[in-house]
């Protein structure tokens, strides 16, 4: 017959709230407080452990009864919320029952809320109360850390969608230049447009590699940087296109004169890795002064058009845009220079 | 995936095959930036991407390279966290592998958002248990082998596993051979960080 042992164990149940006494048959005798706002004890008492416990002690258990003793054992209720405990059970001696301590482990944070626990039900000498303040705390931490970090990413894409720079080379790149035409266009102030592509460069970057090829592109945009002042643009348009923008040159002669130095530096040859590269470069040049109302893009056009007659002229060259000519030929020039562009490679 | 899984995979990769190997992963995988950024989150899509490139790159099976990700993950000083972290799973090989039960939950309760592989260990007879393992990314089982292969070294535990395939449900198992719990001195252990010299 089972043993009611209630009076015996009530001093442990401030300290383990959690827990229950059974029989060496396996019985629940007794039910602490904070087990009983789990299950009823009503529904417990009686009951054998392994009943209302799945229970697993990892094949180390002791003791000759149902339940493990002196062992660290894993328990999960059969029926309802299937909450995980931690527990460990042993023998009250003089009582002629068992003690099994329980534990939430890791459920901790679940079941304070599945069962509406309050620090009442821990006791006084558990961690429990610290460990979830501890959670509680870092939970809140990491969601600002989390909120900070959208913001950062959002920001940061913005930036890059702002940026005007080109990565390899440090040049503008075709936004800045974009930005750069409309200020000028909209101040009506006059400037120059070369629109540069680069000869043989296809060469040194399949024959040397993509680091060459880059390393070619940087000694490029330097070389452009020095021949623009503070007033103009170099910029690049990506592969090996540049357009630069002068503000301060405005003659036809002069600029044909200084595209041809430019080519010429261009031309010498750029050592990457103790072997020489060599390209040379092809320039079409417009200006202000051939339009009535300039347009970004016509400019961008119309040297473009000049920068296939320097490619057709055997590369290496400087073209004026000539917009008589343009204009007596306009349709086949179109035509002609639609085909050309189709089949320019650089 | 979780920055952080994604994070491992490029510092295993930076630790082990220098910059060089991360930098042309970041190339051929496209992914458009330098560095995973741990608490940030990524398409599983773009972690299979990096591992597909890396093995690529590196000419190692999937599988293998995922074993040593493991081992890294716990032996490499520069992720010693990891390995405490595993540490305070129990004093010796048979409880830390036990503790792999619990290592879900105890990861959730330090960062939600991380999905760790689902872990059930049980013993299948004296000496002798099994692990099943499933995770978004498959080839997890690999990681955990490289990772108990490395922790069996720290508690100076003598073990041989065995990857046994997957099931079709993803479902990974691995079978340990627990040949002697106290085979070298292994690794010393303090609970408190304070006390590690």
């Amino acid at each position: 017959m089972v043993t009611p042992v209630t009076c015996d164990v009530n001093p442990l149940l401030a300290f383990m709230p959690l827990s229950l006494t059974f029989c060496d048959a396996g019985v629940i005798l007794s039910v602490g407080p904070t087990l009983a706002k789990l299950r009823p004890a009503e529904e417990l008492i009686g009951r054998q452990v392994t009943e209302v416990f799945a229970l697993r002690d990892h094949g180390r258990g002791r003791g000759a009864g149902p339940v493990p003793l002196d062992t660290k054992l894993s328990l999960t209720f059969r029926s309802g919320r299937p909450t995980p405990l931690k527990g460990m059970a042993a023998a009250l001696p003089n009582v002629g029952a068992n003690f099994l301590n329980l534990s939430f482990g890791i459920s901790i944070v679940d079941a304070v809320a599945d069962y509406r626990l309050s620090a009442g039900d821990f006791a006084h000498t558990d961690l429990a109360i610290e460990m979830l303040y501890l959670v509680e705390a870092k939970s809140a931490v990491m969601e600002e850390t989390k909120e900070l970090n959208a913001r950062l990413q959002h920001a940061k894409a913005a930036a890059e969608e702002q940026a005007v720079t080109d990565m390899l080379t440090g040049l503008r790149n075709r936004r800045a230049l974009d930005q750069h035409l409309e200020r000028l266009l909209r101040s009506n102030t006059s400037f120059a447009l070369m629109h540069l592509d680069l000869d043989y460069f296809k060469t040194v970057n399949d024959t040397l590699g993509h680091a060459a090829g880059d390393a070619v592109l940087q000694k490029v945009a330097g070389i452009l940087r020095e021949e623009t002042g503070e007033d103009d643009l170099a910029a690049r348009l990506g592969g090996d296109e540049f357009i630069l923008v002068y503000k301060t040159c405005s003659h036809d002669t002069d600029l044909v004169a200084k595209a041809q130095r430019l080519i010429s530096r261009l031309e010498e040859p750029i050592p990457y890795q103790g072997k020489p590269c060599s390209i040379s470069a092809s320039i079409g040049i417009t200006t202000t002064g051939f339009y009535d109302t300039p347009s970004a893009k016509q400019m961008i056009h119309d040297a473009d058009l000049a920068l296939y007659q320097s490619k057709d002229g055997g590369r290496g060259h400087a073209t004026m845009f000539d917009p008589v000519a343009y204009s007596k030929a306009r349709s086949p020039l179109r035509s002609e220079a639609a085909g050309r562009a189709i089949s320019h490679g650089g | 995936m979780h920055g952080m899984i994604n994070r491992a995979l490029q510092c295993f990769m930076q630790d082990t095959y220098g910059p060089d190997i991360w930098e042309a992963v970041v190339q051929t995988a496209d992914l458009g930036f330098d560095n995973f950024e741990a608490m940030l989150n990524y398409p599983d899509h773009v972690s299979l991407e990096v591992l597909r490139c890396a093995a690529r790159h590196l000419q190692k099976p999937a599988e293998a390279f995922l074993e040593d990700l493991g081992t890294y993950l716990v032996s490499h000083p520069n992720v010693e966290a990891i390995r405490r972290l595993l540490r305070f799973g129990g004093d010796d090989c048979v409880e830390f592998l036990f503790s792999l039960n619990e290592l879900v939950g105890r990861a959730r309760l330090a960062l939600p958002e991380l999905e760790m592989p689902s872990l059930w260990v049980e013993p299948v007879r004296e000496g002798q248990f099994r692990l099943r393992c499933s995770h978004a990314l498959p080839g997890a089982g690999y990681v955990m082998l490289g990772v108990m292969r490395a922790m069996a070294d720290d508690y100076g535990a003598l073990v041989f596993l065995e990857h046994q395939g997957w099931r079709d449900s993803g479902e990974e198992t691995v079978t340990i051979n627990l040949l002697e719990t106290a085979y070298t001195e292994g690794r010393s252990f303090e609970l408190s960080e304070r006390l590690v010299g």
